[in-house]
């Protein structure tokens, strides 16, 4: 099993992201994508630091791919799409609108924003020059089971979500910018000021949802921990970990522990749990009644 | 311009239809439409017979098969799709690749339109749909301003539909899984968002809460409006703030927008509700169609009449003002 | 835009104080009879419903001093009426002329609900599905008891009519012509 570094879904300060992909160029993973994947309008605070981010990552001996934008409206963003083309290491497409611009002898990947539910869009992404797919965390592992087996017939590698904060929504209205009452527009980078995501709490104070502006998150973090022997079993290759403040590199390295047996399920949660400041743990999109549900939780308990 | 207008049953049709629809969209009932809820939708011989209704009033029928298919079950998409043809429909509206790449392919002769839940929003994606897939007309997804869609107008050949009243989604069509992360059913999946399966209503002495899988969603006081516990419409706290988070619960009015819907350039307008009565179906259209018929001969749009409709009774223009985001 | 446009008439007072003496067993009888020829003549009311056929409904006209219990049995149905409450799977309360109006397809169901005219309790799906199935079958409950009513039809027929004037409930199937 492979570990990749999906794209930073958060607003972070140019500096800290700078570090962040500096730390990244140790981690024991073989594969980051980084880029902007929520906002366009963050993108100018550290779009000059991509190009070093890469090439360090590159001397590191890691895999690097760009994200594309999850939604592409205006007609900056599509500009902002197209030019990716020419970002001289491999796309990960999060939004169809990607492959009105790629040629067609070029190869890309696609990230989870894309809905990959079934074999026949598989094939249709491989026949268009698809070499990787991180599937949509919505699937139960039945569609996993059957897209690992369509995938590895096809020569697509095909990672699942196994680690953080999952992306649930996307949409035209910036909730950040709505909760201080502003408009998207003259929204002053409110999301800033919440690195990890702004907690949303239901009215009985049960922490539920997460907002980072335009995308809702859930408030838990997806863990594949107590899954990483049926993932195998069903022919997944990679294990996709979504960045976070706090010790990230600790997260990679507890994961590496996992994959080579140094380490257990219940080990890596409990180290999960420590690194992530106490997030609860999800992984019931894969097994369980509902996205929210963790599979170690007691029964009645909401995960 | 067109008017296309929801029908969950037969009965829904018919009145649609005599209500002055010129064309009528609906669904098989199982997992393959968007509106998968219980006691709605079509059998093959209700379809069939819808069809030749709606036809013999010189209106038309366009079948949404417009869920994700399941891997290892896509062969119930493709005879929904086939079916669909047989049964004389105009057009299937379609949102996964993979299905609209079959259809194509094994049912060229049968129209193509581009669900919203494909949620196409520029008009590079339009043009991607009609190259690769022949798409004929997509239905645009609820995140854009009147301007954006006249500016998709003019740079694609392909027909676009926009939605005027009824439910509003705030978050991107088919891109959105809060309802699976709290029910384990989706919209994509499983054709259902906040299922009624799922929504447990408490009534304590006319205070109403409703909690979906477990989660509360809104508490409302003894005389205020209750809405459908729709978790993006739900009453949340964040920081200091507690209120309607990501969208109020209120539903979609563009009625008198319809002036500027025409010279953006749209072709159809399309009514949600699929789940709603035949009654609402019956008003609401009525009102649309003396709406566009004013519109079409340069009389001033008639009087919304519409408010006791709409969720909460509140209703909005939405992302079509480009305020609301 | 909070403004309740649609105002439901109340059952008036004094037959519902009527009702309140009433032997039940005959109306029980007659109401049983009548789910019987609705079943028979409405068989894809009950395919629509599907599994939640089998569950209990009660239906509990709020200004009326009794209560209902559908079963709808898939397609065998049976209608009991209690002055007591009921226990059901869901229940749906309302005015009278809000529920009647909802089956003559007079109101929305939807409407009435954000407006609070109508409460809803238990398996809401279930609640979901019978509205559903009974908005598709265009039921028409005063053509039904008429059709019942033999060489009395002509006479049922008028006093429904009279009802409805004074009431102001639909107490038969809301259409209208074709419109364009």
């Amino acid at each position: 099993m492979h570990l990749t570094v999906g794209p930073n879904q958060f607003f972070w300060k140019a500096d800290a992201w700078s570090a962040f992909y500096d730390q990244m160029a140790a981690a024991p993973v073989e594969r980051v994508v980084l880029g902007e994947l929520v906002c366009s309008k963050r993108l100018p605070f550290y779009q000059d630091r991509i190009p070093g981010a890469i090439e360090t990552l590159l001397e590191a001996g890691k895999e690097v791919a760009v994200t594309s934008l999850a939604l592409v409206t205006l007609k900056r963003e599509r500009k902002l799409t197209a030019e990716l083309v020419e970002a001289g290491v491999e796309v990960e497409v999060n939004d169809l609108t990607m492959l009105a611009y790629l040629p067609k002898d070029v190869p890309f990947s696609v990230g989870p924003l894309v809905n990959v539910y079934n074999e026949g869009t598989l094939a249709w992404l491989a026949d268009r020059g698809a070499t990787r797919i991180c599937l949509p965390p919505e699937l139960p592992l039945e569609s996993v089971t059957a897209l690992a087996a369509e995938g590895a017939k096809r020569g697509v590698t095909v990672e699942v979500w196994g680690h953080g904060r999952l992306p649930l929504a996307i949409s035209g209205r910036c909730y950040h910018a709505r909760l201080h009452k502003r408009t998207k527009d003259n929204c002053q980078f409110a999301c800033e000021d919440d690195p990890d995501g702004l907690t949303v709490r239901t009215l009985e104070d049960q922490p539920f949802l997460a907002m980072n502006g335009v995308q809702t998150l859930s408030d838990s973090c997806a863990s594949m921990a107590n899954q990483l022997e049926v993932l195998n079993k069903a022919g997944v290759n990679a294990l996709r970990l979504s960045p976070q403040t706090g010790d990230f590199l600790g997260v990679c390295q507890a994961w590496r522990d996992r994959i080579d047996g140094r380490i257990d399920a219940a080990a890596l949660s409990d180290r999960l749990e420590t690194l992530s400041g106490g997030m609860r743990l999800s992984d019931g999109f894969l097994t369980g009644a509902r996205g929210a549900d963790w599979s170690r939780a007691k029964e009645g308990e909401v995960a | 311009m067109e008017i296309v207008c929801p029908a969950g049953t037969p009965a829904s049709l018919r009145a649609a239809v005599k209500a002055g629809a010129h064309t009528v969209y609906c669904g098989f009932a199982d997992e393959t439409n968007a509106r998968n809820f219980p006691g709605l939708n079509f059998d093959r011989d209700e379809m069939r017979e819808g069809v030749k209704f709606a036809h013999d009033h010189g209106a038309k029928v366009l079948v949404a098969i417009n869920t994700y298919p399941r891997a290892g079950a896509e062969a119930i998409w493709h005879r929904a799709v086939a079916d669909a043809e047989s049964s004389g429909a105009d057009a299937v509206i379609l949102a996964d690749l993979g299905l609209l790449a079959y259809a194509a392919k094994h049912h060229p002769g049968l129209r193509r339109h581009l669900s919203v839940q494909a949620a196409a929003a520029n008009a590079d994606m339009l043009n991607f749909y009609a190259s690769e897939f022949g798409v004929k007309r997509v239905v645009l997804p609820r995140v854009l301003s009147v301007p954006e869609i006249a500016a998709i107008n003019a740079e694609t050949e392909v027909e676009t539909e926009v939605f005027v009243f009824g439910g509003l989604c705030v978050m991107a069509e088919g891109r959105c899984s809060l309802s699976s992360y709290a029910t384990g059913l989706s919209p994509n999946m499983n054709g259902v968002c906040s299922p009624a399966s799922h929504v447990e209503y408490h009534d304590d002495h006319g205070a109403l809460s409703a909690k979906l899988g477990g989660f509360t969603i809104h508490k409302v006081g003894a005389d205020e409006p209750a809405p459908y516990p729709t978790l993006c419409k739900g009453c949340f706290s964040a920081g200091d703030a507690t209120g309607h988070l990501f969208e109020d619960p209120v539903s979609l009015n563009a009625e008198k927008l319809i002036p500027q819907l025409a010279k953006a350039g749209v072709t159809a307008l399309k009514i949600e509700g699929r789940q709603r009565s035949r009654s609402y179906v019956a008003q609401v259209v009525r009102n649309f169609r003396a709406a566009v018929e004013a519109q079409a001969a340069g009389r001033p749009m008639p009087e919304g009449m519409l408010a006791q409709l709409t969720e909460g009774q509140a209703a909005t223009a939405g992302a079509y003002k480009k305020t609301w985001r | 835009m909070h403004d309740h446009a649609v105002q439901l008439p109340v059952f008036p007072r004094l037959p519902a104080f009527a009702l309140r003496g009433l032997p039940l067993t005959p109306i029980a009888l007659a109401l049983g009879a009548f789910a019987r020829r609705m079943a028979a003549r409405h068989p894809s009311m009950f395919k629509r419903l599907g599994d939640y056929g089998n569950l209990r409904f009660v239906l509990d006209p709020t200004d009326l001093p009794v209560t209902l219990l559908l079963e709808p049995r898939a397609g065998n149905p049976r209608l009991r009426l209690s002055r007591q409450p009921m226990q059901g799977d869901a229940r749906i309360a309302g005015p009278l002329s809000g529920l009647l109006g909802m089956v003559h397809g007079a109101y929305d169901g939807d409407a009435l609900f954000f407006s609070r005219d109508l409460v809803i309790e238990g398996d809401t799906a279930a609640v979901l599905a019978l509205r559903n199935a009974i908005d598709d079958a265009e039921l028409d409950l005063a053509a039904e008891a008429e059709a019942m009513s033999g060489p009395f039809a002509a006479q049922v027929r008028r006093l429904i009519q009279l009802a409805e004037t004074r009431t102001g409930v639909a107490l038969s199937r809301h259409e209208e012509g074709p419109l364009w």
